[in-house]
């Protein structure tokens, strides 16, 4: 027995070998399906997961860094070559751009199994770890509309999530 | 008026676009199944001989740019709610583009992520 569908669980793949008495022979089929169904929903999230911790890091790590050179001031060539000097030196900066590197890679690479449609909106996640983060870490009041705001986003992520992360077998759609 | 409109319309439909094209790219080279760091550096460069990455690369930072000009001049409360809807673009996007089959609840899931987002954005600013 084969299993067609990449979300079909363990339970229903058995119960089907068990009900249709298929033969012996196939049931590794059914396994192997089962194996890359799951194996395609971790390494989706985990890299989800990636993109959701790497993304916001880079961009507060940059803004922190540009923070701390101050204002950018580039009336003369000279001026322009300090400040990139300034902005290269800066380690802060530069964790901000490794940041970045390694969440486009972990975009890049979920893309190639997974949806769009899927990812973009479960990657939004983001905005709720972010507004967790602030509140426990930062002690930073969040006010009752970004709360609100969270709470919607973790329900349309939750709705998203529970779809197939992958609806497509060809990459052209032929 | 026209400029912000024009300018909302690239931020929306060039950073949408571009990242489709970087999807279409990425589905071309095929599922990646090994995580090797050499193999994703080999996976990296060969996605840079693919047109649709330069494509969706070039219209992403056409979008960035467009986003730090219309920053400049419009008020924030308006361009966020506007940003929010590459969630619903993105949406249609890969179902057109890249053939995804997005279904009832996606649809459902994207609506309430665009909801949520213009909220978090809105509370913040």
């Amino acid at each position: 027995m084969v299993c067609f569908f990449p979300r079909e669980t363990a339970h229903s793949c058995l119960s089907r070998a068990l009900l249709k008495n298929s033969r012996l022979s196939t049931q590794p089929l059914c396994a192997k399906s089962m194996n890359a169904s799951r194996d395609l929903y971790f390494k989706t999230y985990s890299s989800i997961l990636v993109m959701v911790f790497f993304g916001p890091l880079g961009n507060v790590l940059l803004g922190k860094g540009m923070k701390h050179i101050g204002a950018v001031a580039a009336q003369s060539p000279k001026d322009a070559i300090h400040t990139l000097m300034l902005i290269f030196t800066s380690s802060t900066i530069w964790l901000g751009i490794a940041s970045l590197i390694t969440f486009f890679i972990a975009y890049m690479l979920v893309l190639s199994w997974a949806d769009y449609s899927y990812v973009q909106p479960a990657s939004s996640i983001a905005y709720g770890a972010a507004a967790v983060l602030a509140h426990l870490l930062l002690k930073e009041v969040i006010s009752p509309t970004r709360w609100l705001g969270v709470i919607i986003i973790c329900l349309g992520v939750f709705f998203v999530t529970g779809t197939p992360p992958r609806t497509t077998e060809h990459p052209d759609g032929a | 008026m026209a400029r912000e409109v024009f300018l909302f319309a690239l931020v929306v439909c060039a950073g949408t676009a571009g990242e489709l094209c970087v999807s279409r790219a990425m589905k071309t080279l095929g599922e990646v199944t090994n995580f090797h760091p050499a193999v994703l550096f080999s996976v990296v460069l060969r996605s840079l001989r693919l047109k649709w990455m330069w494509f969706g690369l070039a219209l992403m930072t056409t979008a960035f740019f467009s986003l730090l000009w219309v920053l400049a001049i419009a008020n924030v409360s308006l361009v966020v709610p506007v940003t929010a809807i590459s969630y619903v673009a993105g949406t249609v996007g890969g179902k057109f583009f890249l053939r995804e089959r997005v279904t009832r609840k996606r649809w459902v899931g994207v609506a309430l992520v665009t909801v949520g987002v213009t909220l978090v954005l809105i509370g913040r600013s």
